[in-house]
């Protein structure tokens, strides 16, 4: 189990960054990850693997208006 | 067109600009008439920056506590502030409207992109001021070329705004390259029956060869203009350069600038991509995160619609590789526009045009908020509204709120004179659109008078349930909400309900901080960040910067070198704006004085609305924005509805859906009344709203009519502990 903004997420082994969104369906393009408040590279939202217990933090960053 | 006859000519020296500065306002009476140039002080300056802030000041200084928006001593005041006009770094040339609006009763801003705030100042004025009322349709003519003022005899046959836009450049211009040397204000023949009249301001588009409108669209200025029948408005100012502001530091803001310039060329399209499809990029995005307004905010996305106004629709639909910035050096480049748009109703049917937008608000409001999900026919909208004078939003929104009723039962066919206003029914639509312009229309005049308005008369005149109306009308201070479900964000219902002027989303957009990160847990972190947001969005008005540039394109590493919260404030930008402001100013402001710059204007602002109300400037909001109103709403997330009911620890199994709704709205009611109370404090305002004494005087804003409005409305039960 992780948690992703504070709500709880079933992990599975070699679960990236990128799975961690699509499953939460976070579809924005500007989104800023930090796992265990270290950030992610948007490049390596693909190949970076998230820990099981990991705290995920998938920041949408404002813009519009 | 034949020459126009002049009714008043006066003649001026264009003061010099210094530092972003000429240190004089043009003030025009149209009824008298009458024109004076004023000096503007150094404590003016510094407490007002420029820009809205200038405009609030006159504004303050002309009006009566009792005026009404249709008194003669109401005004338009227009500033664009000490940055407007640079062109070294993005979205410099916005212009601030002020005045008192029809909508609210209270002050309103609005701004536009355009070239009409550049030009005011460099053809000598750092705000325009327009008072009284003409008795004939009249052109006010501000030559900075030859320094001269002209009240013109109107003789324009049509009013409506892409004429009389067109005419004018044309009229005013030597020749076709002299066009881009000025710039118009009009509205169109629909602000004179509506309250949310728009204000176009122009720019004459040299590639394209058409003149373009962007719209200081809000709370009802068009409406203003027409009431003073003012025709249009117009500047021209043919020497243009690279450094007219006279900047202290040029070669800093060039660095700068240059920063961004290559920031936004290497990152954009990976990112909102708003040189492709402007604020159009947001419409899937919304909609994915239940947040584009569906059916009168019902529902916050449709997906078996969202395909057919995908931003990959838009992109196809506007013209690509053009530049389309609408100031002299936006790279940013968002002002899309559809050309060779054949037009298929109305008085223009069959013409060929070009269409500025629509942007992500437009095809929201204008498109599913209405239940339409065809981009050509908001397109042709988005043409009307800007030609007939009429803010999107607020005709978009209005109509929703007309479509409901509708299928709600409380207004019928015959109310509506025949028009079958079911949402979707695109056809009736259009011809409610052309009815508000034509004016004669009494049902269509209704609409046009907004929300509010409507509320009380299909009250009176058709016994449509208030209730019912009261919780699905979306509007605040009379203002009607823009285009974003603000349902399930806590913060964003003060994001758009506890604004100085109504639900606009100018102050603060914090949905995704709150709703989504969930980084504003508590009251004190919603109302920190509605404290901070408003303030730093506020400095883009004083000091004649779009908001755009901040945050729709940011470093690579934004997301890497700062922690979540700040991240989203995007430090470097801010950092950029500190010393651009201090390039062009020669000031050594840091990155906290901006917020206090803003703060003196935004309290200002806050007791000029308690002095037209006379004390009642109350923050309501609807039912249909604090969560579901009705049994298909709740029905369309029920496992997430029930969710929230969990949450906060009552068991939905056993209840009917209304008990359901009643139960979130019993609660949702009371968080709005915690959050109210958490965000005044937070802005040192009393329990009434009202800003205290200790903050005028914290901000230096303790001017002795200033402090008279506040002891006399507040009262000593009303103060925090």
């Amino acid at each position: 189990m992780i948690t992703v903004n504070g709500e709880p997420l079933d992990w599975k082994p070699g679960m990236t960054v990128q799975d961690v969104l699509d499953a939460k369906r976070y579809t924005f393009r500007m989104i800023g990850v930090w796992i265990n408040d270290r950030p992610v590279p948007k490049n390596e939202f693909t190949t970076t693997e998230v820990p099981d217990g990991a705290v995920v933090q998938a920041v949408h960053m404002v813009s519009g208006g | 067109m034949e020459k126009m006859k002049v009714l008043a000519e006066w003649t001026y020296t264009p003061a010099p600009i210094e530092r972003g500065y000429t240190r004089k306002t043009l003030y025009v009476n149209v009824g008298e008439p009458r024109m004076e140039i004023k000096d503007v002080s150094q404590d003016m300056i510094d407490t007002f920056t420029g820009g809205r802030g200038f405009d609030l000041k006159l504004l303050w200084d002309a009006v009566k506590d009792t005026t009404k928006w249709n008194d003669p001593e109401n005004e338009i005041v227009l500033s664009g502030g000490p940055l407007c006009g640079i062109t070294q770094y993005p979205g410099a040339g916005k212009c601030y409207a002020a005045f008192i609006s029809p909508l609210s009763g209270q002050t309103y801003d609005s701004n536009s992109g355009g070239y009409w705030g550049p030009l005011s100042k460099f053809s000598g004025f750092d705000a325009v001021e327009i008072q009284g009322k003409a008795e004939r349709d009249i052109i006010l003519f501000i030559n900075g070329d030859e320094g001269k003022i002209q009240i013109l005899e109107s003789n324009l046959k049509d009013l409506n705004a892409y004429a009389v836009t067109e005419t004018l450049h044309e009229y005013f211009a030597v020749d076709e390259a002299d066009k881009r040397n000025i710039s118009v204000i009009s509205t169109g023949k629909a602000a004179e029956t509506s309250y949310y009249g728009c204000m176009n301001m122009s720019f004459y588009d040299t590639r394209r060869k058409v003149a373009r409108l962007k719209q200081a669209g809000r709370g009802g200025g068009g409406t203003i203009m027409r009431d003073k029948k003012i025709a249009a408005m117009v500047v021209k100012f043919s020497k243009m350069g690279g450094n007219l502001n006279n900047v202290v530091d040029l070669d800093t803001l060039q660095k700068v600038g240059v920063k961004l310039h290559k920031e936004i060329h290497d990152l954009d399209d990976v990112q909102c991509k708003m040189r492709k499809v402007g604020t159009a990029h947001l419409n899937e995005i919304m909609d994915e995160y239940h947040l584009l307004p569906t059916n009168n905010y019902k529902f916050g996305q449709n997906p078996a619609e969202i395909a057919k106004i995908h931003s990959a629709v838009y992109e196809r639909l506007f013209t690509q590789g053009m530049p389309d910035g609408c100031w002299y050096g936006c790279s940013m480049s968002c002002a899309k526009a559809v050309d060779g748009f054949t037009v298929q109703t109305g008085p223009c049917k069959g013409e060929k045009v070009t269409v500025d937008g629509p942007e992500y608000e437009t095809v929201a409001a204008l498109g599913s908020n209405i239940g339409v999900y065809d981009p050509l026919w908001t397109i042709e909208a988005n043409f009307y509204a800007d030609h007939y004078g009429m803010d999107t939003i607020s005709l978009g929104t209005a109509i929703a709120f007309v479509c409901e009723c509708y299928e709600l039962g409380l207004i019928n066919r015959n109310d509506t004179n025949g028009l079958d206003l079911k949402f979707g029914n695109k056809d009736d639509i259009m011809e409610l659109i052309h009815r508000m312009a034509a004016g004669k229309d009494e049902f269509a005049s209704m609409v046009a008078k907004g929300i509010r308005y409507m509320k009380k008369a299909f009250a009176e005149k058709f016994k449509a349930d208030a209730r019912t109306m009261e919780a699905i009308g979306m509007e605040g201070q009379g203002v009607e909400t823009s285009e974003y479900v603000p349902k399930e964000s806590i913060a964003q219902w003060g994001g758009y309900y506890l604004t100085l002027k109504g639900p606009q989303h100018d102050e603060a957009w914090l949905i995704f901080m709150d709703m989504v990160n969930k980084q504003l847990p508590t009251f004190e972190d919603k109302a920190e960040a509605l404290h901070y947001f408003p303030n730093f969005r506020t400095w883009f008005s004083l000091v004649g910067l779009c908001k755009l540039p901040w945050n729709d394109v940011e470093p690579a590493n934004n997301r890497i070198v700062n922690e979540p919260r700040e991240a989203a404030k995007v430090p470097e930008h801010v950092q950029n704006y500190v010393d651009i402001f201090n390039a062009v100013t020669g000031k050594g402001i840091r990155k906290e004085d901006i917020i206090t710059m803003s703060e003196k204007v935004y309290n200002f602002q806050r007791v000029f609305q308690v002095r037209m109300k006379q004390g009642e400037a109350f923050h309501n909001i609807p039912l249909r924005a604090l969560g579901p109103v009705f049994p298909d709403e709740w029905e369309a997330r029920r496992e997430y509805y029930d969710g929230k009911l969990r949450e906060i620890g009552i068991d939905p199994s056993g209840l009917s859906t209304e008990e359901k709704i009643k139960k979130l709205q019993e609660y949702r009611l009371g968080m709005w009344e915690g959050l109210k109370m958490a965000v005044y404090k937070r802005r040192g305002w009393n329990k009434k709203g009202i800003p205290t004494l200790e903050t005028l005087k914290r901000l230096g804003i303790d001017y002795p009519d200033v402090v008279a409005v506040v002891e006399k409305y507040s009262k000593p039960e009303d103060n925090f502990e």
